[in-house]
């Protein structure tokens, strides 16, 4: 067959379905890892605007992530939208868990027909996506979030980065489609350190407290975009108005190329998803400062720190105002999956059932929310953004240091690096608790007993006692693992073990001396004839107070 | 007045088509059967059905949306994403609940398997019955294990949610392959390559069907039984 170029109708088509699967892409990701259980309705009769014929929500601040990261471009050889998943615990620590990443590689496929095969390929992609999105470790982690830690996303456009997952990573591969201008890849990598901590272990463990670190360091590549939690959790009654992301075609292109996306890192949403009846974010109140919404927070999340949330702004782990002029200008078009007849359907309406009315409902009133908190906290939004660039950033050298610091599932070197004058241990909700370090266990190498450190220790040595009795107990009897129960963890410096491990060669009994003994011995057997004729004397008494106990 | 007959007579003499066929196995207890044959069934049928097809004049169609939910499983730590639609999810359960009864009145080993076949109908004149031509079959194997006690029930738990991720993971490569699917049919023949009969969705014409291994594990003995999902009555 003859090597057809693309027509113009086609190529449009394709770079349509391209940019909305990616979105839907990021939804299904984002959704997934909310920490709720995702109900959608099926509908015989086609609603005119669910992309690929699925039906899976929009999430309007997660679409509008999902824009600004793209900025208006596709993904291409080079340029691959990645969704970061991560884990951030109460106390400011936080991991990299997964990297979803949608990559465009060269292969074509010129053969294809767009409009029917590769729309109809990009929907099955999409099944698998939400079926594998179930499947990975950190599926069960975000289902059991929201005490002791949450779960964020990121969205980043670029060049993948995956030296945040730590040593051993595994990949699982989503799918492919062949495209006349490349072959659209879909993938996950993600951590497996978390494959050997059931979340069974991780719910009896509780949070450390008082140890907060801040590990937080700049991120290694210049766009960095801030995280949000997946989990929303919204007040019952505040209605919110939020601006819904929905662009016609020709608008989408240009809207967002003129947003450096390092600008705008406030946003607060309120958007709540709830399963069914599966309505969402229909209503949002957009709080002008952002405090009220961050205490509302903070109470939820009950061991939550105000200072880790950072005033709910300053602290990239929570959504955070959308001060974005970006899009003030405009919220209000429509999405439409295609024009053409036939497969997919014409779009009469912009959003699919009961949905569509509510959010047209919400867009008047966005305009007046938007530009009342643009301009006041433009300078707010510089300052917020500059200093929560060096702080939004996931510890990438450093973390990986700090695991293998660690002691237990995250060791991804040798034991014996692992020294015990750390105290500061992250993630130690993680550990488990009864890993001891041979190396440094004096246990497995006492210490010689005249050498010893404990103040304790040495002032119950008497002088009598040499080291070589306490010696001679060392070398018979060596523990080599000590799990004293009930004992607390090692951080505290007086526990159990440690108390049995110095006084377990207490010194000698003088009695027990051979010199003083045998001294006191000789003088008793002097003195006894004597004792003998007293009480001999003394019979009668003797006999009377036997007769009395009888 | 549609024609009524009993579909699927032996393929005729002639080159067969290519059925794909994969095999999953698990070694399950006994209260797991169900969960782990509905997760599987589910997410095959998943990305084996579309929305409901609706046609217009001039031979195009518009396809209407499918929509899924999470489903928790109660003895395995383990969740996945099925269509929403209760008509189907009604029939898999049934049909799961027919095996499930069979392996545990086999008095065997508890050794079985579920397959589920999607066909294409071929229409043939009078006197041949329609054929039915299965262009993928997938096949369950499982294996029933007894427990002594709770702590290998709780691991068990985990490890039979840890497999079936595994399956998924394999479903889903498999899915991946573009491999053969029947092409996207005229009006009229839309009903010999889907099943039309549901309200809300539209999978592939498929049927289940189990078999109960004996404790020789060889020869399949006792009960055979099919479950005819098709527009067509018995």
């Amino acid at each position: 067959a003859m090597d057809t170029d693309l027509s113009s109708q086609d190529r449009k088509d394709l770079d349509k379905f391209i940019k909305f699967f990616a979105l839907k892409t990021v939804q299904v990701i984002v959704q997934a890892r909310l920490g709720e259980k995702i109900c959608t309705r099926s509908s015989s009769s086609p609603t005119g605007s669910d992309w690929f014929n699925l039906a899976i929500k929009d999430i309007p601040e997660v679409t509008h992530e999902a824009k600004k990261a793209l900025a208006g471009q596709l993904p291409a050889v080079g340029r691959s939208m990645c969704v970061e998943i991560s884990l951030k615990t109460s106390e400011g620590d936080s991991m990299e868990l997964e990297i979803w990443c949608l990559e465009m590689n060269e292969k074509c496929d010129k053969e294809i027909k767009v409009s029917y095969t590769v729309y109809n390929r990009l929907s099955l992609l999409l099944k698998s996506l939400l079926a594998i999105t179930r499947v990975t470790p950190a599926y069960r982690l975000s289902r059991k979030q929201g005490h002791e830690y949450v779960i964020l996303y990121r969205i980043y456009f670029g060049e993948v980065q995956l030296s945040g997952l730590g040593e051993g990573f595994q990949t699982v591969r989503v799918g492919t489609v062949g495209t006349p201008v490349g072959t659209i890849t879909l993938s996950c990598a993600y951590r497996i350190n978390l494959a050997f901590m059931s979340t069974r272990q991780f719910e009896r463990t509780p949070p450390i407290m008082g140890i907060i670190i801040d590990h937080f360091v700049d991120r290694p590549y210049p766009s960095s975009s801030p995280m949000h939690p997946c989990n929303y959790r919204a007040g019952e009654d505040n209605g919110a108005v939020y601006p819904s992301v929905e662009d016609s075609q020709e608008v989408c292109t240009t809207s967002f190329s003129t947003s450096p996306p390092s600008q705008c890192v406030f946003t607060v949403t309120k958007a709540h998803f709830q399963t069914p009846p599966p309505v969402v974010t229909d209503t949002l109140k957009v709080p002008v400062m952002g405090l009220a919404f961050s205490h509302q927070l903070s109470s939820s999340r009950l061991s939550y720190q105000p200072a880790a949330l950072g005033v709910g702004s300053a602290d990239m782990g929570y959504p955070v105002l959308f001060a974005g002029g970006l899009n003030a200008a405009h919220p209000h078009q429509l999405i439409g999956p295609g024009k053409e007849g036939g497969v997919p359907p014409v779009p009469s309406q912009p959003a699919h059932g009961t949905q569509a009315d509510q959010e047209r409902m919400c867009t008047p009133l966005d305009g007046g929310h938007y530009s009342a908190a643009t301009p006041s906290s433009s300078e707010d939004t510089e300052t917020v953004s500059n200093s929560s660039e060096g702080k939004c950033g996931s510890p990438h050298d450093l973390l990986e240091t700090i695991f293998i610091r660690k002691v237990g599932a995250f060791v991804n070197k040798p034991i014996n690096q692992v020294t015990m004058a750390n105290l500061d241990i992250p993630f130690a909700m993680f550990a488990p608790k009864n890993v001891e370090l041979e190396d440094n266990d004096p246990m497995v190498n006492p210490p010689d007993s005249p050498e010893t450190e404990s103040p304790l220790q040495g002032s119950l040595h008497s002088e009598g006692s040499s080291g070589s009795s306490t010696g001679n107990t060392h070398d018979d009897f060596v523990m080599i693992d000590f799990k004293p129960a009930f004992s607390k963890d090692d951080i505290l410096p007086m526990d159990l073990g440690t108390f049995y491990r110095e006084f377990q060669n207490p010194p000698q009994l003088s009695s027990l001396s051979i010199d003083i003994g045998a001294q006191s011995m000789a003088e008793d057997l002097d003195s006894l004839p004597e004792k003998l004729a007293v009480h001999e004397k003394n019979v009668k008494e003797f006999d009377a107070f036997v007769e009395t106990l009888q | 007045l549609a024609r009524r007959t009993r579909c699927c007579g032996p393929p005729r003499a002639g080159p067969a088509m290519n059925c794909r066929a994969e095999v999953l196995e698990v070694s399950v207890e006994a209260r797991q059967v169900e969960e782990a044959m509905l997760a599987v069934l589910h997410t095959v049928l998943l990305h084996r059905s579309t929305g409901k097809f609706h046609y217009k004049k001039e031979g195009t169609y518009s396809i209407g949306t499918v929509g899924t939910q999470d489903v928790d499983c109660d003895f395995i730590d383990f969740a996945y994403v099925r269509v929403s639609s209760e008509e189907l999810d009604r029939a898999l359960r049934k049909a799961v609940g027919e095996f499930k009864d069979a392996l545990r009145n086999s008095g065997s080993d508890g050794m079985g398997q579920i397959s589920l076949e999607f066909y294409q109908k071929k229409k043939s004149r009078w006197p041949f019955s329609d054929e039915c031509i299965p262009w993928e079959l997938w096949t369950i194997k499982v294996n029933v294990v007894n427990l002594a006690n709770e702590q290998e029930r709780q691991i068990c738990r985990e490890k039979v949610g840890e497999k079936l991720c595994e399956k998924i993971i394999n479903i889903v490569e498999v899915m991946n392959r573009h491999e053969y699917l029947p092409k996207m049919p005229t009006q009229s023949e839309v009903d010999n390559v889907f099943d039309t009969s549901l309200k809300d969705v539209q999978p592939y014409l498929y049927k289940i069907s189990y078999q109960i291994t004996d404790s020789l594990g060889t020869s399949v003995t006792t009960t055979m039984r099919r479950l005819i999902k098709d527009t067509l009555a018995l």
